[in-house]
């Protein structure tokens, strides 16, 4: 009696249309999300067709129960409004981890959701129906305990280092072995019935698979993580489009699969390494010791003062931002010291490892933010050829990304991973607020080195400091 | 529509994904990982279509959520995409304070 007047029939041709419009929107969408310029549009545009898609499913004679409907989208819409509005832009990683869990667990709801209404009607469930099911369950499960966990990583609620126990790849695998034979027994009793319970036991392994499979892995990965886990989400939702025939679901999930599959490669080709070694080696196990040896050997530590003089009367200086940055929303206190020394004279520009951060541009976004000039944002490859000419590097809360031992030292877990190359300019002013190693826990040459000097302090107080300093020079 | 239109779809769609996405500056990665996070969202309608058929109290509860988590995935993700890349729109520039010999000019070096 809530039906709409004009209640459709889901395989009408205009139902199609509206499909086919509204995945247009989102390829046309993500396009434009690939220029400067026309992003924000593309993103508009994408919403676009989100709205299209949504609007014409609300009106198709099979939706009912519209309260719970309502109710769905009213706390949705609220708490994803809400978040995205509070989240500072240094928590950015961490947010869309989290909203790429929700859309992998919404995934793996709807197979259960639609695994018991094929119960409850009785009849044989076509095997192709029971196998994307169980394919959308175990992805989407995997998913959203996985990017719980890397938000819980990335949040500091648990250690961003590797969690590691014996035997765990064996387990893993074992786990994995036991979820795909359940998963062969389902869809064999797909005619005869196939067991609920050992349908809930496939999720809630597939829950714990996606634990163990992130807990490993260290903090600085976590931008690999992520976009492999909205791959996953995405062909989790494609799968769920084959459960129901959607072809919106069916496209706009695949589109998501293969571009984020794409973002993964680009970010594990950054890091030099296999996206098998990513998920699978664990990182900064072994070289513990080495670094506690290590924190024995001297450091020239510098004032904000006689870091202010170096900068002051510098002709080129190139900031190095890393994670310590946005942990401390040093951003604007960069920028401000940035006005500063182009007040007297000084060339500036920032140099982006693909790396830096939580995620692959995490650090442009924080620089846009603080009004940083886009042609002051250099990438890796453009930056190291202009290092050994200039005058003072500054690196602020960057670590790993820096370490020279990537290129001198084969036997570092970071040996092959290009850097910016801040140990061949003439002056290195690290700012940190201490000697710890970064997330990959590897001792840092760089430190050490004759012509770097440790400012040790927080990154936010010390760029502000150095630049009063500098207005007095 | 039969499996094998279906499955048709979707190769082609998987192709157009890997087509669109290729050669992204870094600047965009953030953004564009968020807006396709947002995209998959869209698995919000089936959440759509299954509580249509929910019969029993659990197979409500677990509609709801499946909606609500579908939606916190798209309106979450597009705004907080649409709030980063406000941050890159083109202010006006400040009038130069100094002698404006374009210090923040690309560098001849």
């Amino acid at each position: 009696m809530l039906v709409p007047p004009a209640a459709l029939s889901p395989t009408s041709n205009f139902v199609q249309v509206a499909y086919i419009a509204a995945f247009s929107l989102f390829i046309f969408g993500i396009r434009q999300g690939t220029h400067p310029r026309t992003a924000r549009r593309g993103n508009l545009i994408a919403a676009a067709g989100m709205a299209i898609a949504i609007a014409i499913t609300l009106s198709l004679d099979l939706i009912h129960n519209w309260g719970l409907i309502v109710l769905g989208i009213a706390i949705g819409a609220a708490v994803g409004a809400i978040a995205s509005q509070r989240v500072q832009m240094t928590q950015m990683p961490q947010m869309v981890a989290l909203y790429n869990g929700v859309g992998g667990g919404a995934a793996a709801l709807i197979s259960w959701a639609e695994f018991r209404h094929h119960l409850d009607a009785g009849g044989p469930i076509p095997l192709d129906v029971m196998i994307f099911t169980l394919f959308s369950l175990v992805v989407g499960s995997v998913s959203f305990w996985g990017s719980n966990i890397a938000f819980a990583k990335l949040q500091e609620l648990i250690s961003g280092r590797p969690i590691r126990f014996p035997g765990q790849h064996v387990f893993n695998g074992a786990l994995l072995a036991a979820i795909l034979a359940g998963c062969v027994v389902l869809s064999a009793d797909h005619a005869s019935g196939p067991s609920q319970a050992l349908f809930i036991a496939v999720l809630v392994g597939a829950a714990v698979l996606g634990n163990l499979f992130v807990l490993p892995i260290g903090g600085a990965d976590m931008p690999v993580v992520i976009s492999l886990l909205n791959a996953f989400t995405g062909l989790a939702a494609a799968s769920a489009g084959f459960v129901l025939d959607n072809v919106a679901l069916i496209v706009a999930g695949t589109l998501v699969g293969s571009s984020g599959t794409i973002l993964t490669i680009e970010m594990s080709r950054a890091m030099n390494r296999s996206i098998g070694n990513l998920l699978f080696a664990g990182f900064g196990a072994g070289p513990a010791g080495g670094a506690a040896a290590a924190e024995e050997r001297p450091v020239t530590s510098i004032s904000a003062q006689d870091a202010a003089i170096k900068l002051g009367y510098a002709d080129s200086v190139v900031f190095v931002p890393g994670y310590g940055m946005a942990v401390a929303q040093a951003q604007h206190a960069v920028k401000e010291l940035a006005d500063e020394l182009e007040r007297k004279g000084v060339r500036v520009a920032y140099a982006i490892h693909p790396v830096a951060g939580r995620m692959p541009g995490h650090m442009n976004v924080l620089l846009a933010e603080a009004d940083v000039p886009y042609e002051q944002l250099k990438e890796m490859d453009e930056i190291n050829p202009e290092l050994p000419q200039t005058d003072v590097a500054v690196v602020i809360g960057a670590n790993d990304v820096t370490n020279p031992a990537a290129k001198n030292d084969p036997s570092s877990p970071i040996s092959g991973m290009p850097i910016i190359e801040v140990n061949e300019a003439k002056e290195v002013i690290v700012i940190k607020r201490s000697l710890n190693p970064g997330f990959a826990g590897i001792d840092n040459e760089l430190f050490y080195q004759p012509n770097t000097s440790m400012l040790f302090a927080d990154a936010k107080q010390a760029a502000a400091d150095i630049a009063a300093e500098v207005e007095k020079l | 529509m039969p499996l094998i239109t279906e499955i048709t779809i979707f190769v082609l769609a998987a192709f157009v994904g890997f087509e669109v996405i290729s050669k992204v500056p870094t600047t965009l990665h953030t953004p564009l990982m968020s807006q396709t996070n947002a995209i998959h969202g869209i698995v919000m309608l089936g959440g759509l279509i299954v509580i249509g058929v929910a019969g029993g109290t659990l197979d409500k509860v677990i509609g709801v959520i499946a909606i609500a988590f579908g939606t916190i995935n798209i309106v979450g993700g597009f705004m907080v995409t649409d709030r980063m890349l406000g941050m890159f729109r083109r202010k006006p520039r400040p009038a130069p304070s100094g002698d404006g010999t374009g210090s923040t000019g690309p560098s001849e070096g």
